[in-house]
């Protein structure tokens, strides 16, 4: 059956999900798009891919064995060399970490904003908090973090998937391949910005025909094909607005939280968005690096809750990364992998303007093997509470399956109401 | 997949047509693992840059990069500094542009024209395996060299002449930082308060030989960025890498229960070790078999492999031809692969006969780019990911099908996709593939649909 050139893109679009739908799209997909609720919790995952220092980003400036570790050097970073170290436009020389009152800690200079938000309340912030993974390898920390496994890869889909696949929330990634945080879900999508056309309406009929006895192709086009539409709806069809947008890359982070904020506020839109920003492996120089990376950061969650405008109140953020790195620069002004770091969660009902630590110490003796932050908080338990919360889990349910072994966490001190 | 489809598509980078295969794939397989296949399909590094050059120009860029930006500038207002108007910063840039593209012309025109295209797939695992990214400023210039230079010559030698030219080349040096690694009792490392960093020396055994998991500790990490210590670049020099004994960690270490010397011949030492590994024969073998036949590749034939790799001290033509001959390799119901981007662009280009000429090359990379892939800047010294799950999504496809039409789009006069799909893939195009070709409303469209069909998707 020749699809009819006459048609018009949109028409075609919605004539091609409803097409497959009967076939192809798995029930639950139409169910979640045609029972929006506007008032629903929205939830942004952001992974920073490569391990953030956690004591760069939150300097325990208030430990007793902070300037001996970390004083020096957080002041005054060391002079580059020949290599990419060198190349770091701005220094955080003179700037000054910004504290964080009654507390241990403070924010690094450049997350300006974000030290705004925990003025009024709406950054919390985990310190020494990592998985279960105590090994050093970037892979299978990020697989075990996303899985929500109890070993790296004994899970192949994410805990994020499994929970969208019982909730019934639609999901986009924005990022070109499926993270395996939100694998094993039926709702969720991905998508990047394009600088091309979509293609004409007559060939993306076909090639649904063409897809339709593949089960995973036709998959995979239903679901671009509905977040092409719901992107041209947002506002930001393709070839606008892509500017700067570079999906993985800190320095694209904004372009991307600001689509993600525009899909979240559609009427049909997804509920659940994952972001990810790479290059936090600083094994060397850092200070400059992190000085750009975590300005990149700050823009990129400022960028986020500027679009979600009103539903910023019903939005939770979680910021977490693979691992921590080790409390001591190393030979070459940079940090190599470690245990413990920091996770963020903001959003309009956090309970914020707190530090969530049982914190371990900096002191030699109290560093994990002499080296890394002892991991004292495990994220599972926050993943979890934020699991419940966001979509009614239960306690059962999150252990059953979609976090096993996970410890349990009381989600009351995580959010104000 | 039939043998023919298999050998073509699966371990090669498809065909044109199957016919000059089918009499005995695996022979045609085989062949390309000979001596004689070697030196008649070598790679032509003419006129290409090497780590030398690569290393200056490098330079080039990050000197013109650090000198001050006027004010108001796009540069220094970081709106990108390919607008700059700084003319040496724009040439320097400008050089180290073409340096790249001129190495992935040839890698590319190369993998279109070669008559041993498994053999090329064999090669561009390695420089995979084997990951180095122009994603820190001391090797923007370095992915290519180090492909060249390290990679291909060794490619079918032994795996420890392999594994040595690849983490001895600068590139390797530069980008997991081993170049400024010191020992902190060594003489400069005292006199600069400096000391180890463990990147490289923590991926060459997770990454580059043993795998991870396979038993050794942090200690085995730290006591092998003690014995790398000492091996460094220096700018301005012929692109080899050197031992300063001034950055070397003074002592005996110990990886792995065994005892290294101090100096540069440790290293030669350990990475022969390294190499004999029983978990590097395996991990070795899960990846290759995992790369050229299925995702979740039978435990029999990672067996067998692993074993060829150990029987012949790390061979890696032995190790090709157990791969080859082994009969899991060849049956036909193992669940295909999803081509990456570049695999996909480069069978269409085989497929097509079609060259790389300048335009091709443009279009080629700005396509692999918005398919998800910015060739040489691999996301992390793990290289690009090789499971269908990693490539196969609704974004990753629509952009796919985008590239299709284009594609079709300006070279449909260069071939008709309705005699050239049953040609190139022979009993294994379904009936509803070629149906869909056969009723497309114009000649661009058919290879716009046999591009983005499941079986050219797929290999």
């Amino acid at each position: 059956m020749p699809a009819n050139p006459t048609l018009g893109r949109r028409a075609a679009l919605h004539w091609l999900a409803a097409g497959l739908g009967a076939t192809a799209l798995p029930a639950r997909l139409a169910l979640a798009a045609g029972s929006d609720d506007a008032l629903s919790p929205r939830l942004v995952v952001l992974m920073l891919r490569g391990a953030l220092d956690g004591l760069a980003a939150v300097p325990a400036v208030g430990d007793p064995a902070w300037a001996a570790l970390r004083g020096q050097a957080a002041a005054a970073p060391q002079p580059g060399t020949a290599n990419e170290g060198s190349a770091a436009a701005a220094s955080p020389a003179g700037a000054e970490p910004r504290l964080l009152p009654g507390t241990l800690f403070a924010l690094h200079p450049a997350l300006a904003q974000l030290h705004q938000w925990w003025g009024q309340g709406q950054l919390l912030i985990l310190h020494a908090v990592a998985s279960a993974y105590r090994e050093r390898s970037h892979f299978d920390a990020q697989q075990l973090l996303e899985s929500g496994g109890e070993r790296p890869f004994a899970l192949q889909t994410g805990w994020l998937g499994r929970a969208l696949q019982a909730s019934g929330r639609p999901a986009v990634a924005l990022s070109p391949a499926m993270p395996v945080a939100l694998r094993g879900a039926e709702q969720a999508s991905t998508w990047t910005p394009s600088r091309r056309a979509p293609g004409s309406d007559d060939l993306l009929a076909r090639v649904g025909q063409l897809y339709g006895d593949d089960r995973a192709l036709a998959d995979a086009w239903a679901k671009a094909l509905q977040q092409q539409g719901l992107a041209r709806e947002a506002g930001m069809a393709a070839g606008a607005g892509i500017a700067g947008m570079d999906a993985g890359q800190a320095n694209g982070l904004a372009a991307l939280a600001r689509q993600a904020g525009a899909f979240l506020s559609a009427e049909r839109g997804a509920r659940v968005a994952w972001l990810e920003a790479g290059g936090w492996d600083t094994h060397t120089q850092q200070a400059g690096r992190l000085q750009r990376q975590l300005a990149a950061l700050d823009d990129g969650l400022a960028a986020l809750r500027s679009a979600l405008g009103p539903h910023w109140a019903r939005t939770s953020v979680l910021v977490m990364t693979e691992f921590g790195r080790t409390a001591v620069l190393n030979g070459s002004g940079g940090t190599d992998h470690g245990s413990g770091g920091v996770a963020l969660l903001a959003g309009g009902a956090v309970a914020g303007g707190r530090v969530l630590t049982d914190w371990p110490g900096l002191a030699p003796a109290q560093l994990l093997d002499r080296r890394d932050l002892r991991p004292t908080q495990d994220i599972r338990a926050v993943i979890g509470a934020l699991l419940q919360r966001q979509f009614g889990l239960s306690q059962a349910q999150l252990r059953a399956g979609i976090l096993p072994g996970a410890p349990v966490f009381d989600d009351a001190q995580l959010w104000r109401a | 997949m039939h043998a023919a489809a298999l050998a073509a598509h699966r371990f090669g980078y498809a065909e044109t047509s199957l016919r000059a295969l089918q009499a005995d794939p695996q022979a045609w397989v085989l062949a390309q693992f000979s001596a004689d296949s070697a030196a008649a399909n070598a790679f032509d590094t003419r006129g290409l840059a090497d780590a030398a050059a690569a290393l200056r120009i490098s330079r080039e860029v990050l000197r013109t990069a650090l000198q001050p930006q006027p004010a108001g500038s796009a540069a220094a207002s970081g709106q990108g500094s390919a607008a700059s108007a700084d003319p040496a910063r724009r040439e320097a840039r400008q050089a180290l542009r073409q340096l790249n593209l001129d190495g992935l012309q040839r890698r590319w025109q190369h993998t279109v024209r070669t008559e041993a295209p498994v053999a090329e797939r064999w090669a561009q695992f390695w420089s995979n395996h084997f990951c180095v990214a122009a994603t820190k400023g001391s090797t923007l210039g370095l992915v290519w060299p180090h492909e060249h230079e390290a990679i291909r010559p060794q490619a079918q030698g032994r795996f420890v002449d392999l594994l040595k030219a690849s983490t001895l080349h600068p590139a390797m040096l530069l980008y997991l930082d081993n170049a400024q690694s010191m020992g902190p009792d060594s003489r400069a490392g005292q006199r600069r308060q400096r000391g180890l960093n463990e990147n490289l020396a923590r991926e060459l055994l997770e990454l580059h030989t043993l795998g991870v998991g396979a038993g050794y500790t942090q200690a085995d990490v730290t006591e092998t960025a003690r014995l790398l210590t000492g091996w460094t670049v220096r700018y301005g020099s012929d692109g080899q890498a050197v031992f300063q004994a001034t950055l070397h960690q003074p002592g005996p270490k110990t990886v792995l229960g065994r005892r290294y010397d101090e100096g540069p011949q440790a290293l030669d030492a350990l990475l022969l070790e390294l190499s004999r590994h029983p978990a590097t024969a395996q991990h070795l073998a899960t990846k290759l078999a995992r790369h050229f036949v299925t995702d979740a590749p039978p435990p029999a034939l990672v067996a067998a492999v692993a074993a060829a790799f150990r029987a012949s001290d790390g061979d890696l033509r032995a190790t090709a031809l157990a791969l080859f001959t082994h009969p899991q390799t060849w049956r036909p119901d193992h669940p295909p692969k999803f081509k990456r981007p570049d695999e996909l662009l480069l069978s269409a280009h085989r497929m097509l006969k079609l060259p790389f000429g300048d335009a091709q090359l443009q279009a080629g990379v700005q396509a692999v780019q918005a398919m998800g892939q910015s060739l040489g800047r691999a996301p992390s010294p793990q290289g690009w990911p090789d499971r269908s799950e990693d490539w196969l999504s609704p974004d990753a496809l629509f952009k796919r099908v985008q590239w299709a039409e284009r594609f079709a789009a300006s070279h449909a006069n260069q071939a008709d996709a309705r005699r050239l799909a049953p040609l190139s893939l022979g009993d294994d195009l379904s009936a509803a593939t070629q149906q869909q070709i056969d009723r497309a409303e114009s000649g661009a469209q058919a290879l716009a649909l046999w591009l983005a069909s499941p079986e050219f998707q797929r290999r």
